[in-house]
């Protein structure tokens, strides 16, 4: 499959701060693609050279095989762009949106169908500033959708949404890559990165600290399952003393990290042996979201160094 | 620089506008009000005949005969004061707002018979030069009448007096031409100020610079709004400065390539004083300092005729000046020469300011 975005050694320096300071990834087309970072990371100012609106520093970036920045007019007829916060002119109406930007473009849209497919064909004849918040990134999205993108690039698009109205804008993300789009996705929302990446960047300081699958980075970076369930810290030195793992009880649960899944049918059959009383078992697994918070911290605490060092 | 992209932007910017009845009123409303206002403070001024009261202290065929005199220059409307003293005539002009009065004394009509000299006294103000210049001169008229009477001679030389032009105006006249000038310049002006620093500093040209329209073609949807927009306008004062006040100005063709490339000018002006501020705040500034000069020194409220030499310069420096001087040689004097010229400078001075605008205007970052 060829890469829809391919970055490689890219840096932005502003006089002595580094912004951005030599990330390289490579995204397939057709997969959703999100980069987490915390604020200041330097996701925006990544995402705005990829889709040509500021120039590097150093580095090479290639969008469907163009140079943002040079090729800026020819890339932006084959992509669509939601940015952080999207603005439009206060007295337009949706409806009216969709059909200027179709005008601008040169495509021929219906523009009620456009609206129905991110949930704003109710609003179709509002004026923009009566809009919510949520609703102005729904128009943001239904306009980057007018010109037909291969690649789209979303900055945060869900950032100040109702649960349902993210839950509405996830489901156009998953239908524009059943659809076989590219869609490049910077958030916040750790959730949103696992239910929808098949790959995931962390940014920090301007420097990728990890990249892969949601799995493997969970894998790389987390802790190992833990077979959990709910005992005295009885249990918990019993256990300690008759089995190989590391043990942990943070009432009212007591932790047996497995190195296998195996493992587990041995420590149920100690426990059993044990005559002790427990309850409640259940498999603890980290999420993206301990792994990022883990990773962000531990790099902030200067005891791991970024992929790229 | 694509029509299609134009076409498709050009309703969005009405709408824009339309949609705003702040700015409708400051394009169309404002102008008219301003027509209004001007036309009744100054609808006299046509008429340059001046109200001279007259203290008559000799009641004889010659005072009669030197008022009638008075009466016949068209200069003054003489009007009699009776009840009042020699001692306080000159409190009572104050008292009545007079800016002139005029004393005849007695023994008046006894001294012309025996040809012995004797004098009126003129009172004027010197805060009203216009007033005092204009019955000094019916005065002098009058007197030296009297005197060629008494000396049984005729004058040998007369004057022949015409207007400058071809024909007589009224302040209305030289108001109409004025204030679309005025209109030209402050409906593009403000509004492209506010809105190209607004905007940028929101990322909204940024976001504009996604799709495939370019600045050229922003900037000149703009412009043909404003060209309508001031069509519009300068329909509007034409239809209430000839109805409503009885101005006597011409509406040629020639007007129009004025008002094309007036607003061609102002909006690009606008966009250039825009981009070049830091913020919305400076932005305003930039856009004050460039436009209250010209607000009024070129020629929108009064004819640029009335300026002493200095600020004649000075008003020959801003481009508006070439406006409404062309304005007014199509519309008032039919001097399409002129006009002409004052066009080639607008059009030179527009071109280079919408090339400085594009150039300067970025709508992303390095």
């Amino acid at each position: 499959m060829p890469d829809a975005i391919c970055v490689e050694g890219l840096a932005k320096r502003y006089g002595t701060l580094r912004a951005v300071d030599g990330v390289s990834f490579t995204v397939p087309e057709g997969r959703v693609f999100a980069f987490l970072g915390p604020n200041g990371a330097g996701k925006t100012t990544t995402v705005e050279i990829l889709e040509g609106l500021r120039n590097r520093s150093a580095g090479s970036v290639q969008v469907l095989g163009l140079d943002p920045w040079k090729d800026g007019p020819e890339l932006h007829e084959q992509i669509g762009v939601i940015p952080q916060e999207f603005r439009f002119f206060d007295k337009i109406h949706p409806r009216e949106a969709v059909v200027y930007y179709a005008r601008l473009f040169g495509s021929t849209v219906d523009p009620l169908a456009i609206l129905r497919r991110v949930y704003l064909e109710k609003k179709a004849d509002a004026r923009f500033d009566t809009l919510s918040g949520g609703q102005k990134q729904k128009l943001g999205l239904a306009l980057s959708l007018v010109n037909n993108p291969r690649v789209l690039f979303l900055d945060e698009p869900t950032t100040g949404l109702d649960p349902q109205a993210r839950r509405g804008i996830w489901e156009v993300i998953r239908a524009l890559r059943a659809e076989g789009r590219t869609v490049f996705l910077t958030t916040h929302y750790l959730e949103e990165a696992s239910l929808l990446a098949d790959q995931v960047a962390i940014i920090h300081r301007g420097q990728i600290i990890s990249s892969g699958t949601p799995e493997q980075i969970i894998a790389a970076h987390g802790r190992p399952d833990r077979l959990r369930f709910e005992a005295g810290p009885e249990v918990a030195r019993y256990l300690s003393g008759k089995l190989p793992f590391a043990v942990t009880n943070e009432p009212p649960y007591v932790d047996v990290e497995l190195r296998r899944k195996q493992d587990a049918l041995q420590v149920l059959t100690v426990l059993e042996a044990s005559q002790l009383g427990w309850d409640h078992l259940s498999v603890a697994r980290d999420t993206l979201e301990d792994v990022f918070v883990r990773l962000v911290g531990r790099m902030d605490d200067g005891v791991i160094k970024s992929e790229a060092s | 620089m694509k029509l299609r992209r134009i076409a498709a932007d050009l309703p969005i910017v009405s709408r824009q506008f339309t949609r705003n009845p702040i700015g409708l009123f400051f394009s169309l409303v404002f102008p008219i009000i301003l027509i209004g206002l001007f036309g009744l403070i100054f609808q006299n001024t046509g008429n340059n005949s001046v109200n001279l009261p007259v203290l008559l202290l000799d009641h004889s065929n010659e005072s009669s005969s030197f008022l009638d005199a008075l009466n016949a220059t068209g200069l003054v409307n003489v009007q009699i004061w009776n009840n009042v003293s020699a001692s306080e005539f000159s409190s009572k002009l104050y008292a009545a707002e007079a800016p002139v009065g005029l004393v005849i004394p007695p023994g008046f009509g006894a001294g012309v018979a025996a040809h012995t000299s004797i004098n009126v006294t003129l009172y004027t103000d010197p805060g009203n030069p216009a007033a005092s210049g204009t019955v000094y001169a019916a005065v002098n008229s009058a007197v030296t009448q009297l005197n060629f009477r008494a000396a049984g001679a005729h004058p040998v030389i007369g004057v022949h007096a015409l207007t400058v032009g071809s024909k007589s105006f009224a302040y209305i006249d030289y108001l109409i031409p004025g204030l679309i000038g005025f209109a030209i310049l402050t409906s593009p002006m403000f509004s492209m100020v506010e809105l190209v620093s607004t905007y940028r500093k929101d990322g909204f040209f940024r976001q504009l610079s996604l799709t495939p329209l370019t600045r050229a073609e922003w900037l000149s949807s703009r412009i043909l709004w404003y060209i309508g927009l001031t069509l519009v306008s300068a329909a509007l004062m034409l239809l209430v400065g000839i109805e409503g006040f009885g101005a006597k100005v011409n509406i040629p063709l020639a007007m129009l390539p004025f008002l094309f490339v007036g607003p061609f000018l102002f909006v690009s002006l606008g966009m250039l004083a825009g981009s070049v501020a830091k913020s919305p705040e400076t932005a305003a500034v930039i856009g004050n300092v460039v436009t209250f000069p010209m607000m009024f020194l070129s020629g929108t409220f009064f004819p640029t005729s009335t300026f002493s030499p200095p600020l004649l310069a000075i008003a020959k420096v801003l481009p508006l000046y070439y406006v409404i001087d062309g304005l007014n040689s199509v519309m008032l004097f039919g001097n399409s020469t002129r006009a002409l010229t004052d066009f080639g400078i607008v059009l030179v001075i527009s071109v280079v300011i919408f090339l400085a605008a594009i150039v300067t205007f970025k709508w992303r970052e390095e």
